[in-house]
Parts: C-alpha cells; structure tokens; sequence
C-alpha cells in the first residue's frame, strides 16, 4: 500500500523535496500539500527582478497547477493548518484532517519586524511575498519609501523601487552596507553606486519611532530626531524561522526545528527542510543549502543514504550594475594577510584574505568574474603557495596560458560549484553535455544550472564550450576573417590601445596574414580606424562596399538607386518637381516611397549618377545615405502642428536630429523615428532609436529592429527637454559608434553591453555624456556634408569608363 | 598582339579598378596596391555582378553582389565558388596602360 506524505508549506525547499520525490518514485506516496498563501511554488529569490521589473510573476512561478496534477499531489493552498497530532499521525488543516505515514514541515521563516513604536501602522510591510512585492511595485514617482536594513533583501527592495523612479531612503544601523558578506571597502562601492542610482542611504542610523496619521505610515523618526518622510516602509532586518507548528506539536527546537543530517526531526516520521530548521546551531536564509536539504530529505524519505552538510557560501547581489561577490570569512585577525587590488577609475576592488597558504576569503566589486574560481580555491582548501604573486589576477594568470577565460573554466575540477543557487558541479553539466544536452537551453531543463537567478549562465555557457570544443560556437569569439587571428573587439582594443592610426599600421602591427585585408576586414577596419580618428585617418572608398563608394545603392542588374534627403520625411513641392523632372530626365524606370518616408528612384544607370545628384542638389536636395552603414532616416508623425493629439513639436524633432545626425558612420544602419504621442504613428518603438513624445517630455527608446529579427525597443530614459533629447540621443549613437561590432545593429550592442550600461554611460553619468557629444561633434566637423556634391565636383570622371570603343567604332 | 593605350595609371585608383566599354562587353582594369594592373570580362559568371565595382584586394577581387572572389592573375574563382573569368593581357609602360588590341576588337564574341 502506498505511504501517505503530507508536506506544510510550498516553498522553494519542500517543491525541490517534491521534485526529487516524484521525480526518483513517482508512486511512492499519495502526497497532500497545503499552503497558507492561495498559490503554489514560486522562485522567491526572483521577487526582486519583479519589483524593478525585469520579470513578471508568470515567469517566475515554478510549480503551477498542471505541474501538481501531473504528479498527482493533492493541494490545499490558502488554508493554514492548525495542529500536528502526533500520537494519531494527523495534520488538522481548516477545513478537515487528514492522516499521514511521514510529515514534511517546510513552514519557511517570518521577517523580522523591528517592535518599534509604531510598527503596526498601515503602509509598514516587510520583504517577504508576492503581497509585499505587489505593494512596492505600486509605488511611483511621486513616492517616498524608507527601508529599514541595508543587507540583501533591503538593498534589492530600494534597487527594485528606484528604478521605477521612486524616492527611497536606505536606513542601515550598521557602518557600511551588506557588512556580513562585504568588508569597508566594498561597501563603501556599493554605497556609491547606489547613491549613483538616486538611492539615499543614511548609515549608523537608530530608528526610533514609526509616525504615524490616520492610522498609515507617514514618517520614520531616528533618534538624531531626523524625520524620514515616507508612504511606504519597508521592514528587511531578516528572517526568523518559522517553529510554532513544531514547538506546539512538542518537537525538539532552538532558533529553529532541530534536524538531524538526513533532515528528520526528533520525531522520526516528521522530516523538516528549508527556513525552518536548525541543523548543528545554524539557521538557513540562502536558497543553496535549502536544495541541498530538499534533495537530503527526499533521499531520506526514499530511504536511501543520505547526509546534509553545511557548506561555505557565496554571496551575489541582485541589482543591475552592482557587481559584488563575497565568499568565506573575510574578517581581519593574527595569521591573516589580505592581498587588495584597486583600479579607482573603472570602479574596482578586490581583496583576497589569505591565513597559512590557503585563501579563506575574498571580496569583489565592480570585477567579479573570477569568484567561482576564487570560491573553489576557498572550498577545496587548495594551497595558493606557488601562485601568490599572480593570485589576485585570477586563473588566466596562472601557469602562464593565454587570458583566456575557457582555460579556466576547463582547469576547474569536477566538483566545482558552478550554479551557487541550485548547487550544480561542473562534473554534472558535463554529464548532462555528454548525454546529449548541446546547448544552454538543454543544460538549464537537464540539471537546473543557471535557471534560478541566472548570473552564472556565462560560466555555464563556457562549460558547454569547453566540453563540445568545435560544436559549440561562441559567436564572440570568432576571428574576423581569415586574414586575421583577432576577434572584432580584440581590433578595436588595440587600435585604440596602440594607437594605430592607418590600415597599414593595422596590417603590419597586428600581423594580418594578407597584404591588404580582404572584403570582409577592409570596410570594418576603415570604419574602426575613422571612428577613433576621425581627424588623423582619412576615409577610405576604396576599402568600402560599392554602395558607400558610390553613394548609392546598387541594384541586381548594375544599375543604382538614388534616394535624396527628406529631412524629418518633410518635402516641398519644389522639391517635388525637382524629383520628377529628374526622373523623366534620366529615363528612372521606377519610383518608389521607401519604408523610411523618402522617394526612391530606382534603375539609374551608373555612369549618369554624378549629372542627377547635379540636378537634384540645384533644388536643394542631398543625399540620403539610403546605403550606407550610418544615419538613414528619422521618420517622424506630425506631431502638435496638425495632430489633435500630438504631445511636442515630433516633426521639429526628427528634422534637427537628422540634421545632427546625418553623414555620420555607425558600425550598421541606424534609423531613427519621433512620434508625437504614445499612439506612436512614426513606430518609433522598432527602430535603432526611437523617441516618443509625451506631455510630460520625450522617452528615448534604443535597440528596436523590424528585419530579420524583430524586437521591441527598451526604455533609455525620460528627459524633459528637446536639447536634452537631442543630447542623449549623439551620446548614446557616438556609445554604439566607438563599441559596437562592425556590422552589429544597436540591438545586438546593446545585447552584448546590456541596457544598466549605456544608462550609466550615457543617461547616469554628466561628465561622460558631454565627453560622449563632443567626441561626436568632432567626427561630424569631418562627416556631416552632402558626398554627392563632393562627388559631382570631384569625382564625376571616375564614374565614366576610363575607354569607350563602341564610340570609336560608331564614328 | 598589338597594344592599345586606354590611360594613365593614375586614373585607376589604388586598389580599385575602371571600366573599358568594347563592342563585345565591358572590361574592368584593375589595380592592386601597387603599380600593377590587370584586366578581366566585368560580369561575374554567377550573376553578372559588374566586378570593376568590388573590393579589390591582394591580387584578388570581390564581386559586389554575392562575394564571389576572383584571382586576377587566373581568372579562376577562390574558395568553396567554382567558376572563372576571362583575363586580357595588359600591361604597363611608362605609367600608360596599355591592353591586347583583341580584347577590344575581338568580333567572335557575338
């Protein structure tokens, strides 16, 4: 006969205890499962992506209803359980009792509230569910919100809130942020970059009193007298176990439910796993020992051999642009020697804490992407002896190989943690590898590596790359062609680093294996060369696919097409003339209107190029750059000249930024749209950069395509004025310019530098955005000029044959 | 063979070419990085591409419809692409370029 197993609680470890146990016996147990919140499973630690908004709910949720029916647990969510009866092996929920072989108490942890005075007023909450993450998603701009406690969960609930634009204070007792897992120094960072994130944090501050009016919160009072304005409080000064069922059913507990290694409580049919346990006088708030827990008690309930044991931990945070690790013990002492490394202007500090030859601790901000090889020298006890000098620099440094991170990641042994969330070695992604799983998607379904919170998908993705060798190919790292060993960004590095100003000096200098490139390297060196000097470095046509040569896009049968500027999608009806004349003159067997609001003469004949730009630039018309690898189009609504619900002057926009914009180079096409209001006529949410006026200002969107790949565009920011639009907009265009790939569109740029980055490069950072426009203005002073006149006063002679026979015969 | 003048090298940019119109097709002369020219049938046997509008590079050049890259010495297409273009002779002499009258005079062609 079947066992009955009753579960109280579903949280992240009793689901991973289901998982494990319907997973290795499907029909072991008739399993009930109650709940007191009204759902299922679901990641709590992914609560903070959907407060700032990174995630939804739906995407979090990892138990939903079809998964429970599949496996056949019957679920009792939303009703609490009131009793453990021991002696009649019952669990008496609300609304009946139920009988049980083997119980699993999972009731997870309380926050911690602070008994303030005060302290129960309305709009006073903690960090804890999906309510309370409801409640800070609901505030906004016109918010204030205090959190009190400056640890993980405190600075992930301010981080979440203030990038929806709320005012939040961060109030901490302690002298520095996280002070468990980071040192002064590191700290002192993280401060910064927050404060740099308009989060306030106020240090070594009491609290005193919750003020109160009407019953809600109105103000948080510390004992300097200080009075913190707020609609909101935030309560995240940690956790408590959850012990009251366990203590009332006369179970043996501490600080939490004493469990023995196979996670069974002093009654040996009543297992406990998660928040909710003491194991050999530790409590438990990270998910990686819970899963260990679960994985323990499901073993054990299967009987099989089974023993849980603590590990050391590692520590990441969970905010966009806050890069932090810590692992082991980092405090000072006898015997302990730190080894610190700090670069001041990239942000980055590292230190390493060193007692009788073996690493015991390390602290990193700003650089983190050598902590799991630090956390594994930590955990393996490996003596650092012979690499002491280097060891600060991480593995590419040791044993004198290339810096190249894959030699790291292949040195790692087995056992190597590479998922800290779900506890995943590297030995069981290599398995799961070799048994077929061959990319990210398959590893993540097979072992759960990277499926949790999702920072160690790059080491996941070089253990893939490691252990498939040549089937797997990481497009980053591909030559760029076969003149050359060296990758897109290896190029750019260096022209920039050895200041390398002319093909030749590339050629030579980074050994190219041809004389001159070929044509797949010439018009990307021509282009990264005319970036980074745009006064030294003469641009060079010879190096660039006919249609830049010529200016004009060329067409299947030889022919071309001309496509003049319409600034902003706004013509005359001179101009129109002028266009039609022109195309009667010149025989244009069709005319078209492009995609981007312009006119299209298409099947001009190569030779009479020169004589038509002469017509077209007599009415005042220039080129369009319709082929080129820059500035195409701004296509614009009508915005408040016309519409009845235009918002801002969206065609006045659109012409002044393609008037800034124009003849500027970028590493794809760049196209660019103004709509007048949220209707967004113009469609500027699927362009390279679009603008969206609103009452209030303009939204500045970047990274929409609507090609081969169709993407949406993501929020940059909101600004009040024009000038600062037009502002953030040359910034942001001269940040692809100077890093983007020869070839890549902004999305794919912005995939690889990520959104939090060109924030802070270009919205966040003053100084660096002014830097960003003058670099800007300065290759415009060379490129921002009409190429067709250029041409027809230069250049008309080379469009000619250099012979014609068929004259001389004719004669 | 006798040779006909069609211009001075300076008119052929480095690394770039001009296009010669005969009775029998268009020619494109080529030149390479250096003083050095070279002379092939203009279309591309793939599509017809017009190959005096490619990059040239090395002694090679790309058709700038498809990438199909041509050695100017052979004619011969490179890579995975088979397929070859005609090349004329040409030659230089005191910086006049000079092309085999049969290239352009040739009538067998229609």
């Amino acid at each position: 006969m079947k066992q009955r197993l009753v579960v109280i609680g579903a949280g992240m470890a009793s689901g991973r205890v289901l998982e494990h146990l319907t997973d290795a016996a499907p029909d072991a147990f008739d399993i009930t499962l109650f709940n007191a919140e009204p759902r299922g499973n679901y990641n709590r630690i992914m609560l903070s992506p959907v407060l700032s908004g990174e995630k939804t709910y739906e995407e979090i949720v990892t138990h939903d209803d079809a998964w429970y029916a599949a496996r056949g647990i019957a679920c009792r969510f939303g009703e609490k359980v009131e009793k453990i009866d021991r002696e009649m092996k019952v669990v008496e929920g609300a609304n009946g009792h139920i009988p049980y072989d083997k119980l699993v108490i999972a009731t997870g942890s309380n926050p911690f509230m602070i008994p303030l005075p005060g302290h129960n007023l309305d709009g006073v909450i903690a960090y804890r569910d999906l309510e309370d993450t409801q409640q800070m998603m609901g505030m906004g701009p016109n918010n204030k919100v205090v959190v009190i406690g400056g640890g993980l969960l405190g600075l992930e609930a301010a981080a979440g809130m203030a990038a929806h634009g709320v005012d939040v204070t961060v109030v901490h007792i302690m002298g520095h942020l996280m002070e468990r897992q980071l040192d002064e120094a590191a700290g002192y960072l993280l401060k910064k970059s927050l404060e740099d994130k308009g989060i306030k944090i106020c240090l070594q501050a009491n609290s005193k009193e919750i003020l109160g009016e009407d019953g809600k919160v109105r103000a948080l009072l510390l004992d300097d007298g200080t009075e913190l304005p707020c609609d909101l409080l935030v309560m995240a000064v940690g956790i408590r176990p959850n012990t009251a069922l366990a203590q009332e059913a006369g179970l043996a507990t501490g600080r939490g439910i004493h469990v023995d290694d196979q996670m069974v409580t002093s009654d040996p049919d009543v297992f406990a796993v998660g928040e909710c346990v003491e194991h050999d006088g530790e409590v438990f708030g990270l998910v990686a020992p819970l899963y260990d827990q679960a994985k323990v008690a499901a073993q054990a309930l299967l009987e099989e051999d089974a023993a849980f044991m603590q590990k050391t931990l590692s520590t990441k945070l969970k905010v966009t642009g806050c890069d932090l690790f810590s692992a082991g013990d980092f405090a000072e002492g006898p015997g302990r020697e730190d080894i610190v490394f700090r670069d001041p202007s990239r942000g980055v500090y590292k230190r390493l804490v060193i007692e009788e030859d073996r690493l015991v601790g390390a602290v990193m901000y700003g650089d983190t992407a050598d902590g799991s090889w630090f956390f594994g020298l930590i955990k393996d006890g490996t003596s650092i002896e012979e690499m002491r000098e280097t060891l600060i620099f991480g593995p590419a440094y040791q044993g004198g190989d290339t810096a190249d991170p894959l030699s790291a990641v292949a040195a790692l042994p087995p056992e190597a943690e590479i998922c800290g969330c779900n506890g995943v070695c590297k030995g069981e992604i290599v398995e799961a590898i070799n048994a077929g799983a061959d990319d990210l998607d398959a590893v993540r379904a097979g072992t759960k590596a990277s499926a949790s919170c999702g920072t160690c998908t790059g080491l996941v993705e070089q253990v893939l790359q490691v252990t498939l060798g040549d089937d797997f190919q990481m497009p980053t790292a591909q030559p760029i062609c076969g003149c050359t060993d060296l990758t897109h960004e290896d190029v750019r590095r260096l022209i920039k680093g050895q200041e390398l100003k002319s093909q030749a000096a590339v050629w030579q200098d980074l050994g190219w294996t041809t004389p001159n490139g070929c044509h797949v390297c010439r018009p990307a060196i021509n282009y990264y060369l005319l970036t980074d000097w745009p006064l030294e470095y003469q641009d060079d046509p010879q190096s660039r696919f006919v249609n830049e040569r010529k200016h004009a896009n060329i067409q299947k049968d030889g022919t071309f097409s001309v496509v003049p500027r319409m600034w902003g999608g706004i013509t005359t009806p001179d101009e129109l003339r002028a266009i039609a004349n022109a195309a009667d003159k010149y025989d244009v067997p069709t005319v078209k209107v492009t995609g981007g609001q312009r006119i299209d003469l298409l099947g001009v004949k190569g030779e009479d190029l020169p004589a038509i730009w002469s017509d077209l630039n007599k009415a005042g018309l220039v080129s369009g750059h319709a082929y080129s690898k820059g500035l195409r189009t701004v296509k614009t609504c009508v915005g408040t000249d016309h519409c009845r619900f235009g918002t801002q002057d969206s065609t006045g926009l659109g012409i002044k930024l393609e008037k800034i914009l124009w003849g500027s180079w970028t590493p794809h096409k760049l196209k660019l749209a103004v709509s007048g209001c949220p209707r967004n006529c113009a469609e500027a949410t699927c362009k390279d950069i679009g603008v969206v006026c609103v009452d209030s200002g303009y939204q500045i969107s970047i990274g929409g395509a609507a090609g081969m790949d169709v993407k949406e565009t993501e929020l940059l920011c909101q600004v009040p004025t024009e000038d600062e639009a037009i502002e953030i907009v040359m910034a942001v265009t001269q940040a692809y310019r100077e890093g983007g790939k020869y070839l890549d569109r902004l999305y794919k740029w912005l995939g690889k530098v990520g959104m939090g980055w060109v924030q802070a490069q270009v919205v966040e950072d003053l100084e660096n955005r002014a830097a960003l426009v003058a670099r800007f203005e300065l290759s415009q002073s060379i490129y921002r000029k009409d190429p067709w006149a250029e041409h027809v006063k230069e250049k008309a002679r080379t469009y000619a044959p250099i012979a014609d026979f068929t004259l001389e015969a004719a004669e | 063979m006798s040779w006909i003048d069609i211009g001075h090298i300076d008119e052929v940019p480095l690394r770039g070419a001009r296009l010669v119109k005969t009775h029998i097709g268009c020619i494109a002369v080529f030149r390479t990085a250096e003083a050095e020219v070279f002379a092939a049938t203009n279309s591309c046997p793939h599509k017809g591409g017009p190959l005096s509008e490619g990059i040239v590079h090395g002694q090679s050049v790309t058709c700038p419809l498809h990438n199909w890259v041509f050695d100017l010495n052979t004619g011969e297409a490179q890579g995975a692409d088979a397929g070859r273009i005609t090349i004329y002779p040409v030659r230089l002499e005191e910086d006049r370029i000079l092309l085999d009258d049969s290239a352009v005079t040739r009538r067998s062609a229609a």
